[in-house]
């Protein structure tokens, strides 16, 4: 892997970071108004995964899509729009942040009700499959999505067309307020559900964002060169509260010493710090990427700010198609 | 040679899946030995199993999957033996195929069509028989169609299957078997009703199987010197109440046969809603809706001869809307729960 590759994975972190720190802290202007499910601590996933995948992959993601637009190469200023509702946003300020796009690099959209953009995940890799196209479908998920029937359909359909589909599946835990633990039976473990139904199963760790985006590369080309269903399980954590800008440790759901836990291991920390220990990068270089980043951020940020409001009489006629 | 209802739906897809190489087909059933009521005959071996294939019993993944390839490269037809299974697949309607276009800012569309079978009669009982157009016709987004006659199930069909968005195509399974001489071509009729017959007497407004069941005692009203407008909706959304409003201010009598619906928030009292609402339109008379009553269906025959609208109960409106007795008896000799004679179940 090239010094590059290393700053990639880095400076896409930390951008997700910024962008979710820079809507946590604006929230409370209330200008964002829908519902908005950050991803801060689980940025290794989508960075690793993100980048491991290629231009023309296709991803689709789930209510906490940010970090997954983001890492697909969605901008951060039509993010930022559609979270304020403007018609720049990248669904025209119609879907706010559970209804993300980026068409131009193969996000072909996010969407709110859980487990529902899995089988139009899979619906996309039959096309693919079919239409003799060399790519995959990348099918963000959460733990609750092994919860819904259609997890199971789909996963079955993918096993017996064999189809170019990896889930990524985020299990960060939490259904809302509610832990696994009161939702599925102790000692079960996710991956070994997809395994049961036919795919190729496998759990990774998050700590490393290096390491994972290594894991999903190999994966991804597997799966490119040779078309079956897998699926990868990696325990995440997020650090604000299920929807909103906030922390809810106060709510007594979980703990502050859980979350303490989980920040000690923050994969940002692991990563930045790795870049010096292996003399990638020196301190001031990382702190330079890390300056332009937020620089940058906050500018795309800022653009929004003068943009026109938008007229409902205009989006009506987009019910249908003409 | 006549050709059926069903048969209509064959050509209409063979010639769509011939025509758009892209186009795919499947349900639970496409290549089965029944081949789908007969309508899927001979797609497979002409189109090839990547194209026309039969899919696990999972409804709600199915439609999904379908909204997936219709967003790629691949329009659909999707299909279900009875209506009421694809009540599974509600999140993937409502939450994805009706609000994809709108909700990501036009940028994407879902060119599916949905072909949902009706059942009646032969004890299609309570989760059987349900024809619920009036859901679909509710959420933005979505199209309705139901046509009637073979050229219209033909016509339109194609017209569902070309139209880059979602359409829900609903056959009554007593359709199938109808007939006409020969199929008449026309294009683009999706919010297009249809006027089957002139009168002055009054206007009738049917869809589906209510519109067979208006043709079957149609002689017998003119020889009783009753003439009527008889709208043939044929598409429930977009719903065309063009036809029925100048139709109204000719004869001033309504009646809407939505027989193959419960009463509350039926088409019918849609219709009757917006023609209430229109000042221009001046009813001399009441208008008057037949629906089936506000209770699921049985299964018994026993009971679905009294649950089912039958001739009768639809001449008794009439005497009603007319205000005069009219002497027609029906010598029926098929049972009120088969199609015609030849049926012997079981769906």
């Amino acid at each position: 892997m090239n010094k590059e590759i290393y700053k990639k994975i880095y400076g896409l972190q930390k951008k997700i970071r910024y962008v979710e720190e820079k809507i946590s802290s604006n929230y409370k202007d209330y200008l964002m108004r829908c519902p908005t499910h950050l991803s801060i601590g689980q940025e290794s996933v989508a960075s690793a995964s993100g980048l491991a995948l290629n231009n023309k992959d296709i991803a689709i993601s789930y209510h906490r899509s940010h970090a997954h637009y983001l890492a697909k190469g969605g901008s951060a200023k039509k993010l930022f729009a559609e979270l304020h509702g403007y018609e720049e946003g990248c669904s025209k300020g119609i879907g706010g942040s559970m209804h993300l796009i980026d068409l131009k690099n193969n996000f072909y959209g996010s969407t709110a009700i859980v487990s529902n953009s899995i089988p139009v995940g899979v619906g996309l890799a039959y096309s693919l499959k079919i239409n003799k196209q060399k790519n995959l479908v990348c099918i963000y998920i959460g733990d609750a999505a092994l919860e819904e029937g259609v997890f199971y359909e789909s996963l079955n359909f993918c096993v017996i067309k064999k189809l170019p589909v990896v889930f990524v599946c985020e299990n960060n835990f939490y259904s809302v307020y509610t832990h696994i633990k009161d939702r599925q039976p102790q000692g079960r473990k996710l991956f070994k559900l997809a395994e049961a139904i036919g795919a190729k199963s496998n759990k990774f760790n998050q700590d490393n964002p290096y390491k994972l985006y290594l894991k999903f590369k190999n994966i991804f080309h597997k799966v490119r060169k040779n078309p079956f269903p897998h699926f990868i399980e990696i325990e995440t954590y997020r650090y604000l509260e299920h929807c909103g800008p906030n922390d809810d440790t106060h709510l007594g759901y979980r703990s502050e010493i859980e979350l303490k836990n989980w920040k000690k291991k923050d994969p940002l920390i692991y990563s930045r710090d790795f870049l010096m220990k292996k003399n990638l990068f020196n301190k001031s270089k990382v702190d330079l990427i890390d300056k332009k980043i937020k620089n940058s951020v906050d500018i795309e940020f800022n653009s929004i700010k003068n943009l026109k409001k938008p007229n409902f009489k205009k989006i009506k006629e987009l019910v249908y198609k003409k | 040679m006549n050709i059926s209802y069903g048969q209509a739906i064959n050509q209409a897809l063979t010639e769509e899946m011939r025509r758009n190489k892209k186009l795919i087909c499947f349900g639970l059933g496409v290549n089965d030995s029944l081949k789908f009521f007969g309508t899927t005959k001979g797609l497979e071996k002409k189109f090839g199993s990547q194209r026309v294939f039969e899919t696990p019993t999972s409804e709600n993944a199915m439609t999904g999957i379908g909204i997936g390839m219709s967003l790629y490269k691949n329009p659909c037809v999707m299909m279900h033996q009875r209506l009421d299974f694809f009540l599974l697949a509600m999140d993937q309607l409502v939450n994805s195929a009706a609000k994809w276009h709108y909700m990501f800012g036009g940028q994407k569309s879902i060119p599916i069509t949905i072909r949902l079978i009706v059942g009646k009669g032969w004890g299609q009982g309570p989760t059987h028989s349900q024809s619920l157009q009036s859901w679909f016709a509710h959420i933005p987004g979505l199209k309705v169609v139901m046509p009637s006659l073979p050229s219209d199930a033909y016509n339109l069909l194609k017209d569902s299957i070309r139209d880059p968005n979602p359409v829900i195509f609903i056959e009554h399974r007593w359709l199938h078997g109808s007939e006409e001489k020969k199929i008449t071509k026309e294009k683009n009729k999706i919010g297009h009703s249809k006027l089957l017959s002139i009168g002055k007497d009054f206007t009738v407004v049917t869809y589906s199987l209510s519109t067979l069941e208006m043709l079957t005692i149609k002689k017998a009203l003119n020889k009783q010197n009753i003439f009527f407008d008889h709208v043939d909706l044929r598409t429930i959304k977009p719903l065309d109440m063009k036809i029925i409003k100048r139709s109204l201010n000719k004869t001033q009598k309504l009646l809407v046969l939505d027989t193959i619906s419960h009463p509350i928030c039926s088409i019918g009292s849609e219709i009757i809603s917006q023609v209430s609402q229109d000042k221009s339109i001046k009813l001399s008379k009441q208008p008057l809706l037949i629906t089936l009553p506000d209770v699921p269906s049985p299964t018994g025959t026993f009971y679905t001869k009294d649950f089912y609208v039958s001739k009768k109960n639809i001449l008794n409106k009439i005497e009603l809307l007319l205000n005069r007795k009219i002497n027609i008896h029906f010598n029926d000799n098929i049972k009120h729960d088969v199609p015609n004679l030849n049926f012997k179940g079981p769906f």
